[in-house]
């Protein structure tokens, strides 16, 4: 049982957490021509922007209302309005994102009640789904901007099918801690089963790396608002993570399409209850190759469980991630030295650890010392000056990670998934031996280090 | 307050771009106006952050919402030669309530914790929209901490909305002159010391021409604010001569140098061959006009014929590799006509040059280096235009800022980075031998022939 703790400190040191609207930006990369687009000034886009670039190594379609001064003093909606018509013109998408940010919220902008007008008085917009989520940079983190675009999305496309025929397919939402990798592998297992799927958002489709054969202004796949519009001819929706609630409770509403929630997919225990869910909706035991997959899991788990065993590991993650990775070391036979992550979520005082911090790369720096070093840290990039003070090795996990190649391509779900992680964190754990104390002067002795 | 500011920052008679507009043109300001849906770049926050950043012993706190820091620390390749605390991400993360209530309160306790943690010589407070927009005043809390903490808190008053990028360098060149600079007064000030203004040591660019200044007896008093510390740039008002790299953004800032301390400044570039040449010329001429003795000149001299022969000698070897490859060049930041000018030395064809933000006489060089074909310089080229030219096969490789990246690499051709996130230093004489270098090793790498031929069941 661990403590959930908020400092609630004025000043944070070394950001763990980055924005809503990114997170809102990040959800829309995973539908099919799409060109999100924040109501903020131009800043906030150029921020979230770079860091998504410098985490896929991709092109990032993401545009901005560019607020000005007056703008901000007299309203942003011709902002909005110019924004639109110019995406309309030059990338020719078919869905836009419209993201506010804290600036406009602040200012108090009503963006549903003028993003009505401007749509009926511009027949440009017509064929276009515009998709508004408000996502303010000061309320929640990543997960919190994911969810609310996911939520939006489909609550702006998802409709009631009536008496349309059900169809042999499931609805997966997969929260923002699903790398592209994650979510190809959760598309092969379910195809296993001989299910079709529809993912929202997919960024297996768009931010996995590949090489388009013309220049494309818009995201280079993902999910089509066509397919959105035919969730509701689903047996079961497939939500993982927590942040993604709301999303499945909505589309249940709307469809009538009942689901499932699971905290996580990586974990033998975890990914049986995917098996089960699968099994159940398909009406077909499972696959051979799946059950191959488990065997090969069991046995990673049991070559791999000395080297977790006594060991201690800190990880600094969104809460769905942490979770995630902190009920793995623990089945693993590890514990958690440190727990950190942006935001207070009640799932998270079931993990094995003390307590958990909602806090910074500080804190989880000041958490280590307390218990006396650790062998692990599991953190996104910016974990890494962290990790060289204290000579311990960084797993990179999460978002961002930007010195590392191929973070979109790793896999952590599944048996498979879980088979590899298992590998990697072994493999790392077997190169270090227990960590010694760490001393005071190993701190501070600080030495030149260079950016990037 | 603010607005005079910016104001008078549009107007720089200091500014070559700015002195060539008509009366009209000058008032609109400087720097396109934003087109909504069809931006790109960052914004004044952004760009007084990456002009302040460099300092490396001080605390740079953001007074904002997460996005503001959270999404950006410590992703600037400026690098340190000593402290790392510049490295760290300080911000007030503010919240719902804190924007209900006022942000000052939390402002002041941050800057309390980070000095009381850190000991830093100084606290620079970055303003950001909402922080403005629910009118906090942060240089009144910045004085009140200054005064009750005893330690230097520098407000840089840059909220993204009021502009770009440059003019938030231009913003953070005037918090400098207004809070920082002249306020320590060394006991070692020499008859050489000299401040580059502009210059942030991307990749350790400083040490491919510090030592070609100390090799002269000049001694760099303050990097503005590469590599620098606290102390130096507060007594970097000492020095003898200012020269303005990257001049759009700091140009103001050495003027107001020169009409306050007298200090004369020139505008030069240390990419580029001859640009470097050029610029330890003036270097040695300023000095020697402020009663350096005259042998300096001859010195220098001497240096520049050495180093010239000793760069030209370790191109020659690229010159069989690269000869008629053709190259396009699209960047605002390293200066394009004396770029042109060595890639056309080791034999590439120039196929085209971006002058976005070149002044009117690099315009005119870039020009003539072109050979006059207009069409050539590009203010600026749309991403589905690019793609093509490369599609195409109109030039073999691009030079440009990460943001267009993804054109060239998709398109199958060689990129390489030479703007503020890159991964090479390419300043002086050095540095043009390690481009011409990176040129070589992306161009010849033997991944194209590979990556572009079909799958063999795509051949005909």
């Amino acid at each position: 049982m661990a403590l959930i703790v908020d400092h609630n400190k004025p000043l944070s040191t070394c950001p763990l957490k980055v924005s809503a609207p990114l997170g809102a930006a990040l959800a829309f990369m995973g539908m099919k021509g799409c060109l999100p687009m924040f109501h903020g000034s131009q800043g906030c886009t150029a921020f979230a922007l770079v860091m998504m670039v410098r985490h896929f190594r991709e092109a990032i379609p993401l545009q901005t209302t560019a607020m000005n001064e007056i703008s901000t003093i007299l309203g942003g909606m011709d902002q909005v309005e110019e924004g639109l018509l110019n995406i309309a013109s030059r990338a020719k998408p078919e869905i836009i994102g419209l993201i506010s940010t804290a600036l406009t919220e602040t200012r108090g902008e009503d963006m549903s009640g003028e993003l009505k007008q401007i749509r009926a008085r511009n027949k440009e917009l017509n064929d276009i789904a515009v998709v508004e989520v408000s996502a303010p940079d000061f309320a929640g983190s990543l997960e919190t901007g994911w969810g609310k675009a996911v939520a939006a999305i489909i609550r702006a496309l998802a409709v009631p099918t009536g008496g349309l025929a059900k169809l042999h397919q499931i609805n997966l939402l997969p929260g923002c801690h699903m790398t592209p990798g994650d979510i190809e592998a959760l598309k092969d297992i379910i195809a296993d089963f001989g299910l079709d799927v529809v993912v929202l958002p997919d960024l297996s489709d768009s931010l996995d790396g590949h090489v388009a054969e013309s220049y494309v202004p818009t995201t280079l796949g993902g999910t089509p608002a066509a397919k959105v519009r035919e969730m509701g001819r689903s047996k079961l929706t497939i939500a993982i993570g927590e942040h993604m609630r709301v999303s499945a409770r909505t589309l249940q509403e709307k469809t009538g399409v009942p689901f499932v929630l699971l905290d996580r997919v990586t974990g033998l225990e975890a990914v049986d209850r995917l098996m089960v869910s699968l099994s159940t909706v398909a009406e077909v035991p499972v696959p051979a190759r799946q059950r191959r997959a488990r065997s090969q899991l069991v046995d990673a788990m049991l070559d791999g469980h000395f080297y977790f065993g006594g060991r201690s590991i800190a990880i600094a993650a969104e809460p769905a991630l942490l979770w995630s990775m902190g009920k793995l070391v623990s089945d693993m036979g590890a514990s958690i030295a440190a727990a950190v992550t942006t935001q207070a979520v009640p799932q998270l005082s079931e993990l094995q650890a003390e307590r958990i911090i909602i806090g910074d790369f500080e804190d989880l720096e000041d958490q280590i010392l307390e218990a006396g070093g650790c062998d692990l840290i599991i953190a996104n990039s910016n974990g890494r000056q962290a990790a060289s003070r204290l000579s311990t090795p960084l797993f990179r996990a999460g978002f961002p990670v930007f010195d590392r190649l191929g973070p979109a391509h790793e896999v952590s779900a599944g048996y498979r998934g879980t088979r590899d992680l298992i590998t990697r964190l072994g493999n790392i754990l077997m190169e270090c031996p227990n960590h010694g104390p760490i001393s005071a002067e190993h701190i501070h002795g600080h030495t030149a280090v260079a950016a990037g | 307050m603010l607005k005079r500011k910016i104001q008078e920052l549009m107007t720089e008679p200091g500014c070559a771009v700015n002195t060539a507009k008509s009366a009209g043109e000058r008032k609109k300001g400087c720097g396109k106006k934003l087109v909504p849906g069809a931006a790109a770049g960052g914004c004044a926050f952004d760009g007084a952050k990456i002009a302040l950043q460099p300092i490396t012993d001080v605390v740079h706190l953001v007074h904002g919402p997460i996005a503001c820091e959270g999404n950006s620390w410590d992703s600037r390749n400026a690098w340190s030669s000593g402290p790392t605390l510049y490295r760290l991400g300080f911000t007030t993360d503010m919240n719902n309530l804190d924007i209900i209530h006022g942000g000052e309160k939390k402002l002041y306790k941050a800057i309390r914790k980070a000095i009381a943690r850190h000991s830093p010589p100084a606290v620079f407070v970055y303003q950001t929209c909402v922080g403005a927009l629910i009118g906090d005043d942060v240089e009144a809390v910045c004085k009140a901490a200054t005064e009750r903490l005893g330690v230097p808190v520098i407000p840089v008053n840059a909220p993204g909305f009021v502009g770009s990028k440059n003019l938030g360098n231009r913003l953070a060149g005037e918090a400098l002159f207004e809070h920082v600079i002249g306020t320590v007064e060394p006991n070692d000030v020499g008859p050489t010391d000299i401040n580059i203004l502009g210059e942030y040591n991307v990749c350790g660019e400083l040490d491919q021409f510090r030592p070609l200044l100390a090799r002269l007896g000049i001694r760099l008093r303050a990097s503005i604010t590469g590599d620098a510390r606290f102390a130096d740039v507060a007594a970097c008002h000492t020095a003898r001569v200012n020269m303005v790299l990257c001049s759009q953004a700091l140009v103001t800032l050495a003027r107001k140098m020169k009409e306050k301390y007298g200090i004369p400044y020139f505008e030069g570039s240390f990419y580029g061959i001859s640009d470097t040449s050029d610029a330890l010329r003036a270097i040695a001429g300023l000095l020697v006009e402020r009663g350096v003795d005259p042998t300096l000149t001859e010195r220098t001299e001497a240096l520049i014929a050495e180093q010239e022969a000793l760069a030209w000698a370790r191109i020659e070897p690229f010159k069989a590799r690269l000869k008629g490859k053709r190259v396009l060049l699209y960047t605002g930041g390293v200066k394009s006509w004396s770029v042109i000018q060595a890639l056309q030395e080791v034999g590439m064809e120039v196929v085209g040059s971006s002058v976005r933000k070149a002044t009117a006489s690099d315009r005119e060089k870039a020009l003539a280096r072109l050979g006059g074909d207009e069409e050539k310089l590009a203010d600026a080229i749309p991403p589905r235009e690019m793609y093509k030219m490369f599609a195409e096969g109109r030039a073999d490789m691009m030079l440009s800022g990460g943001r267009s990246q993804f054109i060239a690499l998709k398109a199958r051709t060689p990129w390489i980075d030479i703007n503020q996130e890159r991964h090479h230093g390419y300043a002086a004489y050095d540095g043009m031998v390690a481009l011409v270098r990176q040129i070589d090793l992306s161009i010849n790498n033997p991944i194209w022939k590979q990556v572009r031929a079909p799958a063999p069941w795509d051949q005909q």
